[in-house]
């Protein structure tokens, strides 16, 4: 009885004289393995090359500016209640007068905290945020270090440091694109 | 003490230290080459394109701890790699590396010891290489380093059978066993004297059994890391696994320079008279050629090293006894019936 149509009828047949006599196939290999000797690498020197992120990448988290560099966050948790990892926290608190070009509105967090050892980067966040001001999409990841405080990012590492006015999507501060992609020798992603 | 003693002392610390220092970034272009070949880089971190990497190698094998197994036989244990590090550095003395410098009267040969036994010289030495393997193997009271240690015996015994008689077709065109002498028979007619040209077959049987013998791919059988663990180092920490592994690549570049020597002309290159240079620059060019040949060499073990899998242990003994015996047989017998019907 025929279960699937993946059985191979296998055949034990003798070698020919030519195939005995095994230099021809060996050449033949190692043509092959010499062309590939002469061929591009695909190795990316990572720290001096990285590779572009695709489009859709999530990357460190980014809290966002509007055009006139005022923080959009106004501390409402929604992002801290979807976060299935529990990794944010956040204080709340009004806006003082005189700090109007610094929070775009009346209430903002005073102390925002993503514990980047707890993230796991599924982007409920940026989901969740009904103000647009957090996004998954510096180009960057989460560093490492030898102890776990430094990977509790407050929002000296968080808030980008100028609105960039294309960035609603693609965030995370202007790119230096000759200190990210080590110049020309940029690899695109998915090829 | 006379010139040419001082002479041939400078030679052993020169023909040393190029051994060890080839042997030494064989590895890296072993590991550079193996990049290559599956498009990658090998590695480039340790100083400029990785240069430095030998030496670091060597380092960390120098300060790592030593393990003695406590139910090793410990004198045995220390005596195996050291056996198959003397054995390696041992052959290079009777390789002709040029032809001699003309030096204040005197003609000083660019070789250790000229003696009419060469290669048989080679032969023993080698052939000693071996009780490295079984006795390192042996003394580390474990299974799997025995049976590395096992098969890398016999694997050897077998394949020196075929290697010798290879050799012997070519030795009795050239009637002698001098190592120079072949190398001078070779000179001249832009490299149509090369016996390669006229040993084809021996060659062929030759650089397998040099495989075989160097224990490289297709024929790491006594190390396989596949399934042996490690073969007959297992149990080898430190300097004492670096000589083992060592070993093996000077044992590589030893065994290009005789295949260089014995069949592709030594330190002869084409065109060699026709230059007009004088005759210490030519001898120190001839040198610089014959290293050109060593080195293609090593670049051509590695590159079958990383193109062929590895043989199972049948097939093995079956190419060794079934196929490489009775052509070699037959080589000789080709090579004396031409020899006796056109008089060479």
């Amino acid at each position: 009885m025929k279960l699937t149509n993946r059985s191979v009828q296998v055949v034990n047949k003798q070698l020919s004289f030519k195939e005995r006599l095994y230099l021809p196939s060996i050449m033949a290999g190692m043509a092959v393995t010499l062309k590939h000797f002469f061929r591009k690498h695909n190795t990316i020197r990572y720290p001096e090359v990285k590779r572009a992120f695709s489009d859709v990448y999530r990357g460190l988290h980014v809290l966002k500016k509007d055009e006139n560099g005022a923080e959009r966050c106004t501390a409402c948790g929604l992002c801290a209640l979807s976060c299935p990892a529990e990794a944010i926290t956040m204080t709340a608190a009004e806006r003082q007068k005189g700090d109007e070009g610094k929070y775009k509105e009346e209430k903002y967090a005073s102390m925002y905290e993503i514990n980047m050892l707890r993230c796991i980067f599924c982007g409920l966040c940026e989901e969740a945020c009904p103000k647009e001001a957090i996004f998954l999409t510096s180009e960057e990841i989460a560093p490492s270090t030898f102890d776990r405080k430094s990977l509790i990012f407050g929002k000296d590492k968080l808030v980008e440091k100028q609105h960039h006015p294309n960035g609603k999507i693609r965030g995370g501060g202007p790119l230096d694109e000759k200190l990210y992609h080590g110049g020309n020798d940029t690899i695109k992603y998915g090829y | 003490m006379s010139i040419e003693l001082i002479f041939t002392l400078i030679m052993i610390l020169v023909v040393f230290g190029i051994s060890l220092g080839t042997a030494m970034y064989s590895t890296l272009a072993e590991r550079k080459f193996a990049g290559f070949f599956q498009d990658r880089l090998g590695p480039d971190r340790a100083g400029p394109y990785g240069l430095l990497q030998p030496i670091m190698d060597g380092g960390k094998l120098f300060f790592k701890e030593e393990i003695i197994p406590s139910g090793a036989n410990t004198l045995l244990y220390i005596a195996g790699p050291s056996l198959s590090m003397l054995t390696a550095c041992m052959t290079s003395a009777v390789i002709p590396w040029g032809t001699y410098i003309e030096w204040d009267g005197h003609k000083l040969p660019l070789q250790i010891a000229d003696i009419n036994i060469g290669i048989l010289y080679v032969f023993g030495i080698v052939s000693l290489g071996v009780y490295g393997v079984m006795i390192g193997g042996w003394a580390s009271n474990n299974k799997f380093s025995l049976l590395g240690a096992i098969r890398g015996a016999s694997q050897n015994i077998s394949y020196e059978i075929a290697m010798g008689l290879s050799i012997i077709a070519l030795v009795m065109m050239s009637g002698t066993l001098s190592m120079r002498e072949i190398t001078e028979q070779q000179a001249g007619f832009h490299g149509m004297n090369w016996y390669i040209l006229k040993q084809p077959l021996g060659f062929l049987i030759f650089i397998i059994c040099a495989f075989a013998e160097c224990n490289r791919t297709p024929f790491d059988l006594p190390e396989c890391e596949a399934e042996l663990v490690g073969g007959y180092h297992t149990e080898y920490s430190s300097m004492k696994l670096g000589f083992y592994l060592f070993a093996e690549y000077i044992n590589m570049f030893i065994s290009s320079a005789v295949m260089a020597t014995l069949y592709f002309g030594g330190y002869n290159f084409p065109f060699l008279n026709d230059l007009g240079l004088s005759h210490n620059l030519v001898a120190i060019l001839g040198s610089v050629a014959l290293f050109a040949k060593i080195l293609f060499f090593i670049f051509f073990f590695m590159w079958v090293r990383w193109t062929l899998p590895r043989f199972r242990y049948d097939q093995l003994m079956k190419l060794g006894w079934q196929v490489l015996i009775p052509l070699a047989i037959a080589n000789i017998v080709i090579t004396g019936g031409v020899t006796l019907i056109f008089n060479l």
